[in-house]
């Protein structure tokens, strides 16, 4: 376990560093939240009431698709050079890559959404009426179930043709349960009019479900040929 | 030059296919210890997925692969795998890449890493990235990443390609000396002139199976194969 948990530190400091140095996936996630916001801000007036029930669902789906962005990006970083091939010959455990990498996606659309939230506050007029620490549950179980799927699959897609098409075709349709429990735990909590306690049980079942599974089947995804 | 007591690889009856298409047809063969083998052959004879076989990178369709009486994946500890590509991060310098690579294999420290880094003749303290190293450069950092943790086995495909006639040579001496330092060491390559004299043995593919192996390049040159 110690092991494990020691790769799995190096593994997240090595592609962290990587980022740092490129900033591939986070310029680009930054670009398209931006842009969502932007876009959006012009297509309805922000200021009435309704949006207080839209924002939820807008923000939810701006960092969903800009996480898919990070999530390519993650493992094509991998495949130049074929590096992938360097850990897959050494005596290293899958689960200590996997792990990783889910954590550091979770660490750049988590810096994201701190960037992005308030632009969305801002632009949107927002003012909670309900338990505003609530959000704070939700986004944390909602990132980490964007994530640990979008990892997953994202190594899944690797040796596909096309992996940027395949990956939100396999992640969206998985990740329904998650973003609606997203969408409707921060709809709740912005209206005041529901409570979210139902969402956050929702999310964090979730997440322990689809991490195990993950961390089970990552091995087999691996050393697939 | 098989023997019984000293081989150390056993490859039975192989057979890897991608789809319908067979790369490997049934390779049956035994290598010993401390042994250098170059592999030759034309383009799509399977020499690399031979090699990708033995470090357990593309498992075998049939057949069994055994090296110190395990699979290759139980044996990685063994085994040194240098591919075409680096399989180094272009953003990174040789000694961060080697320094992540040593705690794959639970290598702490940097001695280890500056230890082999000059063993292929490069500088430890050099801070520019893979990316902007030389071919030549990128190719012996490649080798160092591959020695990192001292392996009884070698693979190494294509080594020497895109390198300058100077540095293959010195590579080859490299390679020489871990022969003799008691390293099994297998080289796919296109350049068996430069292997001439350091070369154990000689084996040659043709569609997926060994065809020949000889201790000479120059019975195969009279062949025609080269």
């Amino acid at each position: 376990m110690n092991s494990v948990w020691s790769l799995t530190m190096a593994t997240l400091a090595k592609d962290i560093r990587l980022e740092w140095r490129s900033k591939d996936a986070l310029n680009s996630m930054l670009f398209f939240s931006l842009l969502v916001v932007v876009i959006f801000v012009f297509s309805f007036d922000p200021l009435a009431e309704e949006s207080r029930h839209i924002v939820g669902g807008l923000v939810w789906v701006a960092f969903l698709f800009a996480a898919v962005v990070a999530l390519n990006q993650t493992w094509a970083r991998e495949l130049r050079n074929q590096v992938l091939d360097a850990y897959r010959v050494s005596p290293a455990p899958a689960n200590a890559l996997f792990l990783a990498k889910s954590l550091g996606n979770f660490i750049f659309v988590s810096v994201l959404e701190a960037l992005m939230a308030p632009l969305f506050v801002v632009f949107y007029n927002l003012h909670v009426l309900g338990p505003a620490w609530q959000l704070v549950p939700i986004a944390l179980l909602g990132t980490w179930a964007l994530v640990v799927n979008g990892t997953f699959f994202a190594a899944m897609s690797l040796r596909t043709r096309n992996r940027e098409i395949m990956l939100p075709l396999l992640l969206f349709p998985i990740s329904i349960p998650a973003v609606i429990a997203m969408v409707a735990g921060t709809t709740a909590v912005l209206t005041g009019e529901d409570s979210a306690h139902f969402y956050i049980v929702l999310l964090l079942t979730y997440d322990v479900v689809f991490t195990t599974a993950s961390l089970g089947l990552f091995g087999t995804v691996l050393h697939a040929e | 030059m098989s023997n019984a007591t000293t081989s150390i690889i056993t490859v039975s009856n192989l057979v890897k296919q991608f789809g319908r298409f067979a790369a490997l047809r049934g390779v049956t063969a035994e290598f010993d210890a401390g042994t250098f083998h170059a592999i030759l052959g034309d383009n799509g004879a399977g020499k690399t997925t031979l090699l990708r076989t033995l470090a357990g990178l593309a498992g075998p369709t049939r057949g069994d692969v055994s090296i110190f009486g395990k699979t290759p994946k139980e044996a990685c500890r063994d085994i040194g795998y240098m591919a075409h590509p680096s399989l180094l991060y272009d953003e990174m310098s040789g000694m961060e890449n080697l320094r992540y690579f040593a705690r794959l294999y639970g290598i702490k420290g940097d001695e280890r890493c500056a230890e082999v880094i000059r063993v292929v003749g490069l500088d430890p303290d050099l801070a520019r990235a893979v990316g902007q190293y030389s071919q030549g450069m990128r190719q012996r950092m490649s080798l160092a990443r591959a020695i990192l943790h001292d392996p009884r086995v070698l693979l190494l495909d294509e080594p020497f390609s895109n390198v300058d006639v100077h540095s293959a040579r010195e590579m080859v001496a490299l390679l020489r000396g871990m022969r003799d330092a008691g390293k099994t060491i297998f080289v796919v390559t296109h350049q068996a002139l430069l292997l001439d004299g350091v070369a154990d043995e000689f084996v040659w593919m043709e569609a997926g199976q060994i065809v020949d192996r000889t201790a000479s390049v120059e019975r195969l040159a009279l062949e025609g194969a080269l």
